[in-house]
């Protein structure tokens, strides 16, 4: 098992080596530079732009050199923890990202929570209720969370929130905090805000998961092994937690690779609407301006998260379910 | 007898399913009785309703079934009144009561039955944690015994083994101590050895027959095979169509059946005392013409060389990672076929038999080109010369396939669904080109009626025709190219016994009117005896024995030929089988064998000794023949 673990983290490295480099190149690929689109940009605006002063930036930032080189520098740089410089923040990445960071991990990991919290039960419920009122029910809510695109849900309930309550959702806490340490109010108001974007952004994820587990459930209540349970004597309840829903677990545990890159990514036009303090509208912003090692940075940490999210339900399935850990145990 | 001393009385016992559009009734008025402490059978062919009547007992029906009547159970142990099962409330506590503690059931298909992700121990224990106070250590101790009984060598160990890390017939085992943990008053056994091999189901039936005896508890055994109820029963009730047609002890259905259904089946079952040239009654007989069908008659096909297909030495080794992608990959190499030689003769049928898992079905495959052995050659020699049929190429092997044709197992799964009969049957001609698309659908209707089957059924599409009917339109396929060898891969274990002898009938007519020549694959000794001139016999990729079926039958000498005639249940009562024996001489362990069909010891490689009079046995080189005889 341990010998598993590491070669499957061994096997990460290569993995992200590549993911690094695909990264660098699409990020390098439009033509020119944040440089020359800055240059551009402040030109357009008719104000005179001191040459010098750029090519010393961007002399100083390697941006003369060959792409190789510069490849190898992002690389070695971000193995120290030094992400880079932002251009448009002038701030080191790190001190950008900062706090979003962990607001967004907080939005996602809030959000993940939710997702299982509303559609175990209901997933559950619709399996072993095939066919009734309830299952058409929560079937048909379903299939409009995940017809309804999360930033349309997201401005539905903004109007509503103005027109009924008179309020302004938005943002992830009360705007007077924004530039302070943590403090309790400050974990109070974000208590108080994080919950419209985690019902938006967990909508779509919470509906397919229901889908997921009704069918994943249903295909196991078909199976032998439920009657030989029933035949024992057990009860409804426990024959349906110990034996059917336990199969059902491992399509729910390899899920969570993609749970988490989807969340994080998926939730960036929802931020943009709700002007949310996550990581997702500055990412775009980041593209938008050639801001290479803030939107570079980005991207590897998604790629990073998802090599994790695998590695994570990859060895949780392995703990789970004994047909991966033993097979080939010999027999007998 | 009073209802007191009956254990369980079914009274006018109805079961209908509502399916779309209608109902089905599953069982209609059944009456019968299980008496404390005998084994009763219940006969029947699949959607007879024997299942429904076993699940209406435990109350473990669907949703969509609806029950009427009455089902009376009378614990011995209680004094009360016998309870109405069908009034207990649906997954109520008193009927959950009893399931598992008085009343439980074993399955057929022990690989299911047992959750995959749960330990046999945690399984079998939780009985005694749903139905008894004991704690944890005292269950763990009463399970460990109990897989101790039933033939678990290391019960510790085996207590913390899930079920893919055991054999079908240790599956099985586990699945019986589970039911009898609580020693129940009555086991329900639903088809318990039909997915196991003749061996094994023997050993199966020993153990349930002592566990029945020693716990004296009652058994309803469920089953299709008149074998295993002369073996086991005291009580047999027939069940044809949901109604129960005969009922009564053992002794009076054997020996004088009543009902014009029970004596079909008993005739339409093979059995190995058969006289040569005698045939099965099959229920439903398929006259065969195919006079005009192939051209040239069979007098015709008979010419040419004697040997028309020769094996020779040959071996297919498969490659299994024995450990899982934690540990190192070290591979290793599993024998499928290993050094295997026989001929087929010209218009003979060739039986091989073997247990799952022999290689018998890797040979067909090699036959057929579908697999590719590791060494060896394969002739086939019609009189147009001799062809390698393993390294036949192009032109070649295009017309070296339509010379060598197949029918399979099951006949639900080879044939395609989305296409008719008629693209069934003549996809084959159109493959090789034969004829122009009408006369391709006179070929169609001359094969139709060659199995026996209505010209108007052309157009149908193989769900609307029945399990034997499929397997008729599988072998009007193989027929249409008019092959000089049909292969015959377990053709009738997928059917029903009465079905069973019409197919079988309709094969040994094709073969004796059309001169063809047949290997006939089978795990059934039975089947194969009524069908082969010669019979092989496989096991572990090796053919152990090769001889004329009557001497094979009548004189066995190989250990394993031996023990797989003694595992066979005579559907004859006078013919029991002897458990004493199967303990003593468990034949399908190699290490058992006698020293002279061993090759463990270095140095002496077996060989196929000749016994005289086509008898072959495989044993060691520097072995006289004469020892081997017992």
């Amino acid at each position: 098992m341990l010998r598993y673990i590491l070669w499957r983290i061994a096997a990460m490295v290569p993995t992200l080596l590549i993911i690094s480099a695909l990264v660098f190149t699409i990020i390098e690929l439009p033509p020119g530079d944040y440089f020359e689109s800055y240059v551009s940009e402040i030109k357009a605006q008719g104000e005179g732009v001191d040459m010098e002063q750029i090519e010393a930036l961007r002399k100083e930032y390697g941006f003369d050199q060959p792409a190789a080189l510069r490849y190898v520098y992002w690389l070695g740089g971000m193995l120290k923890g030094d992400f880079g410089y932002s251009f448009e923040y002038e701030l080191p990445v790190s001190a950008v990202v900062g706090d979003r960071l962990w607001l967004t991990i907080l939005v996602s990991f809030v959000t993940i929570i939710f997702t299982w919290l509303i559609a175990f039960p209901i997933g559950i419920y619709s399996a072993t209720h095939q066919y009734s009122w309830g299952d058409y029910g929560l079937s048909l809510m379903g299939l409009i969370g995940i017809a309804i695109p999360n930033f349309m849900l997201a401005l539905i309930l903004m109007y509503f929130a103005n027109i009924w309550f008179g309020i302004s959702i938005g943002h992830l806490m009360d705007q007077k905090y924004l530039a302070e340490p943590m403090s309790w109010a400050k974990a109070k108001s974000i208590l108080e805000h994080i919950w419209i974007p985690v019902i938006i952004v967990g909508a779509a994820g919470t509906a397919g998961m229901i889908r997921r587990l009704r069918a994943n459930l249903l295909d196991e209540l078909q199976k032998q092994y439920v009657v030989t349970a029933r035949a024992k004597g057990l009860s409804p309840m426990r024959t349906l937690v110990k034996y059917p829903l336990r199969m059902a677990l491992n399509f729910f545990i390899s899920d969570i690779g993609s749970i988490l890159p989807a969340i994080i990514s998926g939730a960036e036009i929802t931020a943009i609407v709700l002007s949310l303090e996550t990581t997702g509208p500055m990412l775009i912003k980041a593209l938008q301006s050639q801001d290479m090692y803030l939107a570079g940075s980005f991207l590897m940490f998604l790629a990073f998260l998802t090599v994790i999210g695998v590695l994570i339900s990859d060895i949780a399935l392995a703990i789970l379910d004994p047909r991966i850990r033993l097979q080939g145990r010999s027999t007998k | 007898m009073t209802s007191g001393a009956d254990l369980l009385r079914v009274e006018g016992l109805r079961i209908t399913f509502s399916v779309l559009g209608g109902e089905v009734q599953a069982v209609n008025n059944a009456n019968f009785r299980i008496l404390p402490g005998k084994v009763t059978a219940l006969v029947g062919e699949s959607g007879s309703g024997k299942s429904a009547i076993s699940q209406a007992v435990m109350g473990i029906l669907p949703n969509v079934a609806r029950v009427g009547g009455k089902i009376l159970f009378n614990d011995p142990t209680t004094a009360a009144k016998p309870i109405d099962l069908l009034s207990l409330e649906r997954e109520g506590e008193e009927i959950r009561g009893l399931r598992g503690t008085r009343i439980s059931k074993i399955f057929q298909e022990p690989m299911t039955s047992l959750s995959p992700l749960h330990t046999i121990g945690n399984q079998i224990s939780e009985v005694l944690k749903i139905h008894t106070d004991a704690e944890k250590a005292e269950r763990r101790a009463r399970t460990e015994e109990l897989l101790g009984y039933v033939g678990f060598a290391n019960p510790k160990r085996a207590y913390d083994m899930y079920p893919f890390e055991l054999s079908g017939g240790m599956r099985q085992r586990a699945m019986i101590a589970m039911a009898l943990i609580c020693r129940p008053a009555l086991l329900i056994a639903d088809e318990p050895t039909t997915a196991l091999d003749v061996t094994v189901q023997a050993q199966i039936l020993k153990l349930l027959r002592e566990l029945q005896v020693k716990l004296n508890m009652a058994m309803l055994l469920i089953t299709h095979d008149l074998g295993v109820v002369a073996n086991m029963a005291d009580e047999v009730v027939v069940i044809y169509h949901g109604q129960i047609v005969e009922a009564g002890p053992v002794e009076a259905i054997f020996r004088n059946p009543q009902h014009p259904y029970l004596k079909g089946l008993m005739a339409a079952v093979p059995h190995f005392d058969m006289k040569p040239g005698e045939r099965l009654k099959a229920l439903r007989e398929v006259p065969v013409k195919a006079g005009t069908l192939l051209g040239g008659s069979a007098a015709d096909r008979r010419a040419g060389p004697d040997v028309l297909l020769s094996v020779h030495n040959v071996s297919k080794t498969y490659g299994t990672r024995k450990s899982s992608w934690f540990g190192g990959g070290e591979s290793t190499l599993h024998r499928a076929v290993d050094d295997v030689s026989f001929d087929i003769r010209r218009g003979e049928c060739l039986g091989l038999v073997g247990e799952s898992g022999c290689g018998k079905t890797t040979v067909s495959k090699i036959l057929m080109r579908a697999v590719t052995p590791d060494a060896g050659s394969v002739i086939f020699d019609n009189g147009e010369g001799p062809v390698d049929v393993l390294k036949a190429q192009g032109d070649d092997l295009q017309a070296l396939r339509s010379k060598i044709q197949m029918v399979f197992q099951d006949p639900v799964s080879s044939l395609s669904p989305r296409m008719t009969v008629k693209n069934i049957l003549s996809e084959p001609l159109e493959i090789h080109g034969r004829g122009t698309a009408k006369s391709r659908v006179e070929t169609v209707r001359s094969l139709l009626q060659a199995v026996g089957l209505d010209q108007r059924f052309i157009n149908r599409y193989p769900h609307s025709f029945s399990g034997g009917q499929r397997q008729r339109i599988g072998i009007a396929r193989a027929l249409a190219l008019v092959p000089e060898l049909l292969i015959c891969d377990e053709p009738v274990s997928a059917l029903d016994v009465s079905v069973q002898a019409q197919i079988l009938n309709l094969l040994k007519d094709l073969q004796k009117e059309l001169g063809l020549t047949c290997l006939f694959i089978s795990h059934n000794l039975a089947v194969v005896d009524y069908m082969a001139d010669r019979i092989a016999v496989m096991c572990a990729g090796r053919i152990v024995e090769l001889a004329p079926r009557e001497v094979l039958m009548r004189n066995p000498v190989h250990p394993y030929t031996k023990s797989l005639l003694a595992a066979v249940p005579y559907p004859d009562l006078d013919r029991q089988l002897d458990f004493d024996r199967l303990k003593d001489s468990e034949g399908s362990d190699m290490r058992r064998w006698g020293p002279q069909f061993r090759d463990d010891d270095a140095g002496d490689t077996l060989t196929a000794a000749d016994l005289g009079g086509d008898h072959f046995v495989l044993a060691r080189r520097s072995v006289d023949a004469r020892e081997l005889r017992p």
